[in-house]
C-alpha cells in the first residue's frame, strides 16, 4: 500500500538531516506503528507521505501513486491527522467535520457509517466548540475530520503524545476497530510500550529507520544476556553496576535496573551478585528476563 | 521530616467547574514527589497555585515556608521551575539562556560565570556553549532546561511533564539527574504520562477529578491496588473518574 526508497531529506540547506536513505514497505491492511522519540524524522516522512514535503532523493508511492507525480490523487486517498490540533477552535464539532467534508466534496450522511465508531461517542456534544473540548474528545474530533472522506490510508503523527495512559489506551482501542474496516494505518508515537498494539513497527533515530519487523521480532532478535536487577538503592545500585566489567549498559526501567551483557564477557548472575554484596547492596534480587522493545531501542541507539 | 509543601482544603474554581477539589497533603524536604492524573484531572491548576503563579479559591498551602496567597513573589524566589512547553529561549545560544535566567534569580555577575563553566562542564555541553538551543535534540534541552531551573540552587523544583517525547537513554539520564539533585538534599515535585517513572518517585499521588484519589509509596500503592505496576495502578483509578463518564 504505501513504498519508500532511499528517502532522504535535509533542512537548513543540508545541515539538518531529517531523514537519511530511508526504505519501508506498508502492506495493505496493515496498522504500522512508526516508533521514535522527538526529533527522530517521524513528522518529516509522515508530511513526505502525506505529499506536503517533496524529498530530496528518492521515491514513495501510496496506493500505487508517486508522491510528488501524483500528489493530487494522494491527497483523495489518505486522511492526515497532524501532530498539532489542527482543527477550528471556534467552529462547533459538527462545523469542522461538516466543513472536512465539503472540502472533499462530500457530506457528513454519505460516509457516516465510515466515521460512527469514532464519531458516535463525540456526537451528543456536536453543538460545542472544538476550541473547548478535553484532550481526549479533541482527539476523536481530529480522527472523524480524517476519516470523513473515506480515506484508504490513515496517517497519524503522534496522536498520543502528551496524553494519560488510559486515554492512549482508548485511542489504540479504536485504531484496532478501524483497522477492522480495512483501513490501512501509519501512526507515529514515542511511546515505547505502544509498539505491542501494532502488526509491525519501524523503530526510527536520528532520521535512520534502525529496524523493521513484528515487534516480536524485533524482540527476539536482541542479542545481549539481560537481566532485571534489584536492591534497595536504585540509585547506588546503578552508580555501581556501571562500575562492573562485563556489563554494556545499565538503565532504571520502572523499579529494577536493566542491566545487559554480551553473551560472551564471561558475567553471570552469581558474579553480578558476588560483586553488589561486596559493595554493600541489600536485598538484592537478579532475574534474567527477556528484552522489551525499549531495550530494544536502546540496543540499537548504541 | 520537616515539610516543604503543606496543603489544607486547597480549592481552584473556574466559574462553575472546580478544577482543585480540597486537596490536602504534604511534600518533605529531599523527597522526589510524583504528582500523577489523567489529563484534565487538575494536576496543571494545583501546581500553578504551588508555585505562586495562579491564587486558589478555597483553603490554605505554604510552599518552601511562605503562604500561596499572601507570599507568592517569595515562593517564586525560592523555586525552580521547568515545563516541556516553555523552558528556554531558542533563539539564544546555551551560554546566553543559562546567563539569562541566571540574572533573573539575582545570581551575581562572577558566581554566575563560575557557575556556568560547571554546569556547561557537567553536561558534557562545553562544545555547545554557543549553538542556538533551537538547534539542540529535545533530550539536550530539556536537561539544560532542568540545570537552568537548578541554577540558584532551590530547595524545591518542580517539573512538568519534563521527559515527554525525549529518547529513551536521554529519558533515564534526566532521571539519573533528578536523582543526583535529590541526593544533594533538593526535593523534587514532578508530573509525567511514563508509568515506569512513577516508580522512581519516592511517593506518588494521583489525582482524579480534581481530588487526590491515593498518595503513598509506589510499593505500598501497588500492594494497596494488588496491581502489577504503577501503570495498573493508574488505569484502575483513572477508571473511577466521573468526568471521564462524561464522554
Amino acid at each position: 500500500m504505501i513504498t519508500v526508497q532511499n528517502i532522504s531529506k535535509t533542512y537548513n540547506k543540508g545541515a539538518v538531516k531529517a531523514l537519511d536513505n530511508i526504505n519501508l514497505e506498508i502492506q495493505r491492511g496493515e496498522l504500522f506503528g512508526l516508533i521514535g522519540p522527538d526529533g527522530a524524522g517521524k513528522t518529516t516522512l509522515f508530511r513526505i507521505l502525506a505529499t506536503l514535503l517533496v524529498p530530496d532523493q528518492g521515491t514513495a508511492t501510496v496506493n500505487g501513486a508517486d508522491v510528488v507525480r501524483d500528489y493530487k490523487a494522494i491527497r483523495r486517498t489518505i486522511g492526515y491527522m497532524p501532530g498539532r490540533f489542527s482543527l477550528y477552535p471556534d467552529l462547533t464539532i459538527l462545523e469542522n467535520l461538516e466543513f472536512y467534508a465539503a472540502v472533499f466534496g462530500t457530506t457528513i450522511a454519505e460516509n457516516y457509517a465510515q466515521i460512527k465508531p469514532i464519531y458516535s461517542q463525540i456526537e451528543p456534544f456536536k453543538h460545542r466548540r472544538a476550541g473547548q473540548l478535553s484532550g481526549g474528545m479533541k482527539q476523536k474530533l481530529a480522527l472523524s475530520c480524517a476519516l470523513v472522506h473515506q480515506p484508504d490510508v490513515l496517517l497519524l503523527d503522534e496522536p498520543t503524545t502528551g496524553v494519560d495512559p488510559v486515554s492512549r489506551q482508548e485511542f489504540w482501542d479504536m485504531l484496532q476497530l478501524l483497522q477492522k474496516t480495512g483501513l490501512t494505518i501509519v501512526v507515529s508515537t514515542p511511546y515505547m510500550d505502544e509498539a505491542d498494539r501494532c502488526d509491525r513497527i519501524g523503530l526510527i533515530q536520528k532520521g535512520k529507520m534502525m529496524s523493521v519487523n513484528t515487534p516480536q521480532g524485533i524482540t527476539s532478535g536482541y542479542q545481549p544476556d539481560l537481566y532485571a536487577v534489584r536492591s534497595s538503592n536504585m540509585y547506588q545500585l546503578i552508580t555501581d553496576l556501571r562500575q562492573l566489567d562485563g556489563i554494556s549498559t545499565c538503565y532504571a526501567f520502572g523499579e529494577d535496573a536493566h542491566v545487559s551483557v554480551a553473551s560472551n564477557s564471561g558475567l553471570n548472575a552469581p558474579a553480578m551478585e558476588a560483586f553488589l554484596k561486596q559493595k554493600a547492596h541489600n536485598n538484592i534480587q537478579i532475574t534474567p528476563i527477556a528484552a522489551s522493545i525499549e531495550d530494544c531501542f536502546i540496543e540499537l541507539m548504541r | 521530616m520537616k515539610k516543604i509543601i503543606e496543603t489544607q482544603g486547597l480549592t481552584r474554581t473556574f466559574g462553575a467547574f472546580t478544577a482543585v477539589d480540597a486537596i490536602s497533603f504534604d511534600v518533605y524536604e529531599g523527597e522526589i514527589f510524583g504528582f500523577l492524573g489523567a489529563n484534565g484531572a487538575g494536576k496543571t491548576t494545583a501546581m500553578k497555585m504551588l508555585s505562586g503563579l495562579l491564587a486558589p479559591s478555597g483553603g490554605s498551602a505554604t510552599v518552601v515556608g511562605f503562604d500561596v496567597k499572601t507570599q507568592s513573589e517569595d515562593i517564586k524566589k525560592q523555586i525552580g521551575y521547568m515545563s516541556q512547553r516553555f523552558s528556554l529561549y531558542e533563539d539564544l545560544t546555551v551560554l546566553e539562556n543559562i546567563h539569562l535566567f541566571g540574572s533573573i534569580y539575582g545570581l551575581k555577575k562572577a558566581e554566575l560565570a563560575q557557575k556556568a563553566e560547571v554546569l556547561l562542564e557537567q553536561l558534557e555541553f562545553t562544545d555547545q556553549r554557543n549553538t542556538l538551543v533551537g538547534d539542540l535534540p529535545l533530550g539536550w534541552k530539556q536537561k539544560l532546561s532542568f540545570s537552568v531551573a537548578m541554577l540558584h540552587e532551590p530547595r524545591l523544583v518542580f517539573l512538568d511533564e519534563p521527559t515527554g517525547g525525549v529518547d529513551p537513554i536521554t529519558r533515564r539520564q534526566f532521571w539519573e539527574m533528578i536523582y543526583a539533585a535529590a541526593h544533594k538534599g533538593a526535593t523534587v515535585f514532578v508530573t509525567t504520562h511514563y508509568m515506569d517513572e512513577a516508580e522512581y518517585c519516592d511517593r506518588v499521588s494521583i489525582m482524579v477529578d480534581g481530588k487526590i484519589a491515593a498518595l503513598d509509596t509506589p510499593h505500598n500503592l501497588k500492594r494497596q491496588f494488588n496491581a502489577p505496576d504503577m501503570n495498573d495502578v493508574f488505569l484502575q483509578l483513572a477508571a473511577t473518574s466521573v468526568a471521564r463518564a462524561g464522554f
